[in-house]
């Protein structure tokens, strides 16, 4: 519903009762990351550890969600437990326009409840439930039970946690309807230390839309925009998997831990190959027509006399680099079996992929034992990295639990730190350069979604320290307020700054339309300064040797460069968290 | 008469595109409930959708069951719904055998009025508009679609 105020539901999961609050500040912040950051400042504890069950667990959507198309995604917010800082986490699935319906900007979830439950919200209910009885079930029981449990089929999001979330691993993801995931940065372990096993939303609201005709005739041109024309194409049809043979092409993949940029074996895990001998269908997000999400399948012979078992099993760029490039699995089929294992533990792809394939290394170098890591890690091997992604998951030695706060925690105790591919968290599948390298490291999110750096990286430019502390930190700027909206960030093509300000003044944000640059400029201060309270300094972050020795199309990468440009941006990002005295959002 | 059909479920992808435009170009609101379709998981999202939207009964058990006369028939299939007459009582929806009525939470009814509005937003080619009585289904090219 169009409201000049927020309208949170605050849920103390210790007592199971809830209460509303009108917030202020739609103006200032607009929704999505702004809104997230200015509930972490209203409700977040700076100096308290991650697990202190007071630490607000935050979920938020924008003035757009549900009114435009692609406005589909939800800001997850909380104290990581990765680093022990403030982070966000995106994802789509039904989540976004169930909040929409269920008629709440944001849902804060405080406190810890006393045994382990499920959390469920509607327009018109608030149920916490013990469900002791799922606790320790695997992510595909978990969902199973609470779609049995719950009502609403369709029209509601069910968020849940596996194992790993259980487990407090920092590479604990929480899993959207299936197939999406606020993957990052272990929002999963926040949810477990809240004793949360899942999160049913119903979406079961609905709003009169704005009189006259300006909002169905523009709503009208965004859909032809996002369906008529080829600028989707790439997302629906290989989908982001086409980046895989682009990459290798162009000396730009992570491969064997980063050993490597480029290699033949990758023509069995591109996309071309998953469409054209996995792919069973697609999916999408509720309100994106485009259907990114392209699903594929397992096939296993469980037993003879040909009795087979098959899953669906989603994929993109990311989850087949971590699991396929980075482990030097070449098989399509292979890399999806995988895929199925750490989605069953909860676990993000990212992460978990990256820190095998360190271990992998480290093995190789002596510089741990198969008493670490109980299977022989091997590249190439899939079958045992099966077995290695449950140890992660259930944290089933003191190696994979260290393993599972971080590679470089576990890399600081048994060595190994110069061949960790860490970017203030595990890297994410681009090895393009320096400005990639540098922007993942010190991003907000850590995350290749936070500027174009990997894309800045492909254009060829000579080195040019300021031009790209300049790109990332307009880009970055450019992409807050559509994550303040909360758009997919798959249509920042469609959703420039026009558009976005037709669009809320279409639906009756007339002030938010008119200073959109104003508002994104705000949010980006206020975002990193939200990051810093909580103990970020982006001058101590390092990069590891082995990113110094990656070679790509360009030749090898330029340490004085690399150096230079983090040094740079370091100091443009406190340039961005010291300005307190900009005007910021009214108090509610 | 033409009616809506959904004869091509199985390419559905979820995006609920058909009936957030229901909703906002029939219904004048947002969402996806008070909508003449409305699309559920079968079972989860692994096993694919499924389109609740009014079969176009000849005659309709729903028309039967309004005590006051706000349904009537279409002629064609289906039923002309009149606000204006309706109690709230909620009879329509469960005369309904395949749960094609939604009720809000004031018990006001939404069913399909067999427009077609819906059908040029399914990214996939799920929906189709067709003459009553004709040839349901099949590969016969429709309006809409262009994902």
């Amino acid at each position: 519903m169009i409201r000049d105020h927020f309208r949170v539901l605050l849920v103390d999961l210790g007592t199971g009762r809830g209460r509303i609050e009108n917030l202020e500040g739609r103006d200032a912040v607009a929704g999505g990351s702004g809104l997230a950051a200015l509930l972490f400042g209203k409700y977040g504890l700076p100096e308290r550890p991650w697990d202190d069950p007071e630490q607000p667990l935050i979920f938020t959507i924008g003035p757009l969600t549900g009114y435009f198309p692609l406005m589909s995604k939800t800001v997850c917010a909380f104290k990581s437990p990765y680093h022990d800082q403030y982070a966000e986490s995106h994802a789509g699935g039904r989540s976004a326009l169930a909040l929409r319906f269920a008629d709440y900007d944001a849902l804060v979830l405080q406190g810890r409840a006393p045994t382990p439950s499920c959390l469920s919200v509607g327009s018109r209910h608030l149920d916490l439930k013990d469900v002791h009885y799922l606790w320790g079930m695997d992510l595909f029981k978990t969902g199973k039970m609470l779609r049995r449990m719950y009502k609403g089929a369709g029209h509601r999001s069910i968020l849940r946690i596996g194992p790993a979330g259980e487990n407090l691993s920092a590479m604990a993801c929480i899993n959207v309807d299936t197939y999406r995931h606020f993957g990052r940065l272990g929002s999963g372990a926040v949810m477990g230390a809240k004793n949360l096993k899942g999160i049913v939303i119903l979406g079961d609201g609905s709003f009169p839309l704005p009189e006259g005709k300006e909002y169905a005739r523009l709503f009208q041109e965004v859909y032809r925009k996002m369906t008529d024309t080829d600028m989707m194409e790439k997302y629906h049809n290989y989908g982001t998997p086409i980046n895989m043979a682009i990459l290798n092409g162009i000396h730009a993949l992570p491969i064997r831990n980063l050993q490597k940029t480029s290699d033949p074996d990758i023509e069995g895990i591109t996309g071309e190959t998953f469409a054209r001998d996995t792919l069973l269908r697609n999916a999408a997000c509720a309100g994106c027509p485009v259907g990114c999400i392209h699903i594929g399948f397992v096939r296993e012979r469980f037993m003879g006399e040909n009795r087979y078992l098959y899953r669906q099993v989603s994929y993109d760029h990311e989850p087949i680099f971590a699991a396929g490039a980075m482990l030097h699995v070449t098989n399509a089929f292979s890399v999806l079996a995988l895929l199925d294992t750490v989605e069953r533990e909860g676990l993000d792809i990212m992460s978990a992929g990256v820190a095998l394939a360190w271990a992998t290394e480290a093995l190789e170098k002596g510089v741990i034992t198969t008493q670490e890591t109980i299977v022989p890690l091997r590249f190439g091997d899939d079958a045992v990295y099966r077995v290695a992604f449950h140890h992660l998951g259930a944290a089933s030695n003191e190696f994979y639990r260290l393993l599972g706060q971080g590679t470089m925690k576990a890399a600081r105790h048994y060595g190994g730190a110069d061949f960790a591919c860490v970017l203030g968290q595990e890297m994410a599948g681009y090895a393009t350069g320096e400005v990639f390298f540098v922007s993942q490291a010190l991003g907000l999110r850590h995350s290749h979604l936070d500027t174009g750096g990997y894309s800045y990286d492909q254009k060829d430019k000579e080195p040019d320290v300021n031009g790209a502390v300049q790109f990332l930190v307009q880009d970055e700027r450019a992409r807050v307020l559509l994550t303040s909206m909360v758009s997919c960030l798959f249509a920042r093509g469609v959703y420039g700054e026009d558009i976005l300000a037709d669009c809320l003044r279409s639906v009756g944000y007339k002030v938010l339309s008119e200073t959109t640059g104003a508002v994104s400029s705000h949010v980006q201060k206020l975002r990193w300064r939200t990051r810093l309270r909580t103990g970020f300094d982006p001058r101590s972050v390092s990069i590891p040797k082995r990113f110094l020795e990656v070679e790509t199309w360009r030749g090898p990468i330029d340490g004085a460069y690399l150096a230079a440009l983090k040094e740079a941006y370091a100091g443009a990002i406190l340039d961005l968290a010291r300005e307190e005295r900009e005007p910021g959002p009214q108090k509610g | 008469m033409k009616i809506l059909t959904a004869p091509r479920m199985d390419r559905c992808i979820g995006c609920h595109s058909c009936s957030l435009a229901c909703a906002r170009l029939v219904h004048k609101n947002l969402s996806w409930d008070t909508a003449g379709i409305r699309i559920s998981s079968s079972g989860g999202l692994s096993t694919g959708f499924e389109a609740r939207t009014c079969l176009a009964c000849l005659p309709a058990p729903c028309v039967a069951a309004c005590p006051t006369g706000a349904y009537s028939q279409r002629k064609g299939g289906g039923v002309v719904v009149k606000k204006s007459l309706c109690i709230r009582c909620g009879e329509c929806a469960r005369a309904c055998p395949v749960d094609a009525v939604f009720l809000d939470h004031t018990s006001e009814p939404f069913v399909c009025i067999h427009c077609g509005r819906c059908v040029g937003f399914c990214p996939h080619d799920c929906l189709e508009l067709t003459t009553a009585g004709g040839g349901k289904g099949g590969e016969t090219a429709s309006e809409g679609g262009g994902a």
